[in-house]
């Protein structure tokens, strides 16, 4: 078994173009004049970092799908949790400049005659808290979820079907008026940010910023994990479940510690998603978002880390263009692409690009030595 | 027998009343509607409505309807045919004297009215028309109708009219303040036998000046109402829960068929019930503008052709994406879904984003009453409907070779193919029966589901929630599967709400599948993994 170094080349340059992309746009914002070829304008600040915080959410279903065979058509739920939690931080922090003007209870309480805050709102004012919870409330699901999934060996198409059905009734429970989260429209109208105003250029440039650095340390994260023994041990989980488990591995206990984890950088990417767009509402717990996650994963390569990046930016970018442009055209484009990506490309387009690298790179090693190969298989 | 003697007593004195009223009672009446005066109106609507003349109730019907005219001190009604009628004489006025007036009415004068109808129609030689006065009757519960009501009751033939009469007449007695106290508790025991809400209403809403033994019997007969209230509103949950039911088997048994042999879950299984749907829609227009007199029976032929279209579309799909896909199930699931994507958007382009009109044939419209519970046809359809294409899809796996060659796929897929079994075409047909059982589905939704692109989506969860709770290879699992969700689903909602309910549903399947990760009836075998 070969141990992969933390950094090896394709780390470094995933880790480059990061590093390019979080130095590149703050200075294409500000620095040209506004009509400038090079000028990037305002709005396009926050739309690149919501592609950033989907990357995440991607690479977080990517450790799961493509390293542990888990397929989750339900990590929507955990990306979501994490924004409520983020956009439950925010409300809090309007204060009395809502609509209402009250102090302590958002908009949409007052409009509900609601008297006083509930009981979960409180200490959400106090950032460290709300941080916390961006971990901890979709990390304490996915371990309970996962620990009565795996425990029971609920495996394959069952667990994406209870994956989907959890995060539909989470859905259907957070579409409701009573369940104290704004119902139907959700959290939104949100001020500012650790005192910064979120509409704010420099903030959105800070945010970004941010993300990137978030979506960079979740890269190198996974990255260790799946280079480290537990990851080997993942990887013989997907291809050979219970030949692992004859082994003496507690199967479900690693996959629920990758589940978690995975969990863990979903509630993230949401929590950052939130102030860049300015809004969180149940619609993103609808499980068709989760399975359009999944083919962000597929289209840029299961099973790379760097692939699930490039997929979610290229698919984001597409649909972002696609909506405007042809916006007729858009599901069929997304339809066409599930199909094409698993029939014709199953790796991905980074997968797909290593095995013409791989292939062309061996030509070449051939025309230079033309060694027989039995000599080489000493 | 002092009682008896006071019943009849009474009764002889009532009835020596109205007859004593009878007399000239109608032409004397009359002229108070002259006097634009709504006190004398009133009353002379009383007067006339008991002087049995056959004018009255064409007076009163025109009184109500703005046709009741005054002039020059006599009273004329115009018939809906737009004939001038002098009311004293029932002769048709043909010249127009003065300046005509309709009698002005308020409120007050229109409850009069409706009670004068009420009483006036108790009378009526259509019994539709009996009943429908009765219940006017029962609801105004006006006293001066009581001796009508006798009459009418005496000379009912209909034992369903009679029920109604007895009931209203029993209302009045119940309120009235002379009234004797077996009267009284007469009317009791009928309003108890009537036993629905209103029955109920009236039963708790006793004044309370009534004698003691009439308020216990009252609330007897109230609490026995109520118990059987509650008993017919358990059944219809339970009715509503076999109907929800019925229309998850429907559009999960297709599912059950695809995931139980090839063993893949098709996402794409939602838009072949909404194909199903759309076929109907076509049917209906094709028929609309080309052949009207076969409209009543579009449903039966758009479901051969929603069976071909669906499991055409499902063979086809299965032929070009699923079958390169084998042993890959979690890339089938994408696939599929991508290919709903594309079906969605497709039948959006054609058919446009909105719903379209399916209509109902008459015979599926109308309700059957069965105690306190009303049945619609198109439900009752739709579950006789769902367990036919159940029962059939049974014979089918069971008694033909078709069935016999998916059985053994289902089971065994390596040993069916080595005993000579082609298994990829059974592969293929197996979905294209699914696919077409879904499209089938989709005529029966149509009927109480709007037909729109998104209509698929609406169950494809709930379709997998039966299919993972009944398990697979079985189609009883699908059964019991859909008829559990369905019904606990329904005795959910009066307590918990619908959303609540639902959720709390599916998390009792997801913690059912820790249980049982195979579903309810899951296949027995050998294999450590599926």
């Amino acid at each position: 078994m070969r141990t992969h170094s933390l950094f090896d080349r394709q780390t470094i340059l995933v880790l480059s173009l990061l590093a390019a992309a979080a130095i590149l746009v703050p200075t294409m914002n500000e620095l040209p004049p506004p009509g400038s070829a090079l000028h990037l304008s305002d709005h396009l600040v926050p739309l690149l970092g919501k592609y950033v915080c989907f990357a995440l959410l991607a690479l977080s279903v990517d450790l799961i799908w493509g390293f542990s065979g888990i397929l989750s058509l339900g990590h929507g739920a955990f990306f979501a949790l994490g924004g409520y939690a983020m956009g439950m931080y925010l409300m809090r922090q309007i204060g009395p400049r809502g609509v209402y003007g009250d102090p302590i209870l958002p908009d949409f309480m007052i409009f509900l005659n609601w008297k006083e805050l509930p009981w979960f709102w409180h200490g959400f004012d106090w950032f460290p808290f709300a941080a916390l919870m961006v971990l901890l409330v979709p990390g304490a699901l996915a371990l309970v979820f996962g620990w009565f999934a795996f425990r029971s060996r609920v495996t394959g198409v069952y667990f994406s079907i209870i994956t989907q059905a959890m995060t539909f009734a989470l859905m259907l429970a957070f579409f409701r008026n009573d369940m104290g989260l704004g119902g139907n429209n959700g959290l939104t109208d949100f001020k500012e940010i650790l005192g910064f105003p979120v509409q704010n250029g420099s903030t959105r440039i800070a945010l970004f910023v941010l993300s990137v650095l978030a979506l960079a340390s979740g890269y190198l994260l996974c990255r260790w994990v799946v280079g480290s023994t537990f990851g080997k041990v993942l990887v013989a989980v997907r291809d050979a479940e219970s030949r692992t488990r004859f082994l003496g591995y507690r199967v479900e206990h690693y996959k629920l510690t990758v589940f978690t984890l995975s969990a863990l950088l979903a509630g993230v990417a949401g929590a950052l998603y939130v102030p860049q767009v300015g809004i969180i509402n149940p619609s993103e717990f609808a499980p068709a978002n989760s399975i359009e996650v999944v083919i962000w994963v597929a289209v840029g390569g299961r099973g790379t880390l760097a692939g699930a990046i490039f997929g979610a930016l290229l698919v984001n970018a597409g649909k972002t263009w696609f909506t405007a442009a042809l916006p007729e055209f858009w599901l069929f484009a997304l339809g066409g692409l599930f199909v094409f990506v698993t029939l014709f490309m199953p790796r991905g387009i980074l997968g797909a690009a290593g095995d013409l690298w791989e292939r062309s790179s061996q030509k070449l090693r051939a025309r230079r030595s033309p060694q027989p190969a039995t000599h080489a298989a000493e | 027998m002092v009682f008896l003697r006071n019943i009849l007593q009474a009764t002889v004195l009532l009835l020596g009343m109205a007859s004593a009223a009878l007399a000239g009672a109608y032409e004397e009446a009359l002229p108070k509607f002259a006097n634009d005066s709504y006190v004398d109106t009133d009353a002379a609507i009383g007067a006339i409505a008991g002087s049995g003349n056959p004018l009255s109730i064409d007076v009163v019907e025109s009184l109500r309807d703005g046709r009741l005219l005054v002039g020059s001190g006599q009273v004329f009604f115009r018939r809906t045919s737009g004939e001038l009628v002098n009311a004293a004489t029932g002769q048709a006025w043909g010249n127009q004297t003065g300046e005509l007036k309709p009698v002005r009415v308020n409120n007050r004068v229109r409850r009069a009215i409706e009670a004068a109808l009420g009483s006036l129609t108790l009378l009526s030689s259509d019994a539709a028309k009996r009943l429908e006065a009765a219940r006017a009757v029962f609801r105004s519960r006006d006293e001066a109708t009581l001796p009508t009501l006798e009459k009418a009751i005496a000379q009912e033939g209909q034992p369903h009219v009679r029920n109604v009469l007895e009931s209203a007449r029993a209302a009045i007695l119940l309120s009235k303040q002379d009234a004797l106290p077996i009267q009284r508790l007469a009317a009791v025991q009928t309003l108890r036998n009537r036993g629905d809400q209103e029955a109920l209403a009236l039963l708790s809403n006793l004044p309370s000046q009534a004698p003691p033994e009439v308020i216990a019997a009252a609330g007897n007969a109230a609490d026995g109402i109520r118990t059987r209230l509650a008993f017919w509103e358990a059944v219809q949950n339970v009715w509503y829960g076999i109907s929800l039911g019925s229309v998850l088997l429907l559009a999960a048994i297709g599912l059950a068929i695809t995931f139980g042999t090839i063993g893949v879950i098709n996402m794409a299984h939602g838009e072949m019930v909404m194909l199903g749907a759309y076929t109907t829609f076509m049917v209906q227009e094709l028929i609309r503008s080309n052949f009207p007199g076969l409209f009543e029976a579009s449903l039966l032929i758009a479901l051969p052709l929603a069976f071909l279209v669906a499991s055409s579309v499902g063979i086809l799909i299965e032929r070009t994406v699923i079958r390169f896909l084998y042993g890959r199930p979690l890339e089938t699931l994408l696939a599929t879904w991508g290919i709903s994507l594309i079906l969605q958007q497709g039948v959006r382009t054609i058919f446009g984003p909105t719903n379209r009109e399916v209509g109902t044939p008459a015979w599926m419209s109308g309700a059957l009453d069965i105690g306190a519970m009303s049945l619609t046809y198109n439900r009752i359809a739709i579950v006789v409907f769902a367990f036919s294409v159940f029962a059939i899809l049974l014979l089918v796996l069971r008694y033909t070779s078709l069935g016999l060659y998916v059985r053994a796929v289902t089971q065994n897929r390596r040993m069916a193919g080595s005993m000579g079994i082609r298994t990829s075409r059974v592969d293929a047909l197996a979905f294209g029966l699914g696919s077409g059982v879904a499209g089938i589905a989709g005529v029966a939704l149509s009927q109480i589901d709007n037909v729109s692109p998104n209509l698929g989506q609406g169950y494809i969860i709930d379709s997998f929630m039966v299919v993972v709770f009944g398990g697979v290879g079985n189609l009883w699992g699908t059964l019991v599967g859909a008829m559990t969700l369905g019904i606990a689903n329904k005795l959910l909602e009066p307590y918990a709400g619908a959303v609540l309910g639902k959720i709390a549903l599916l998390i009792a399947i997801i913690v059912f599948i820790q249980r049982r990760p195979r579903g309810l009836f899951a296949l027995k075998g050998r294999a450590v993994e599926t």
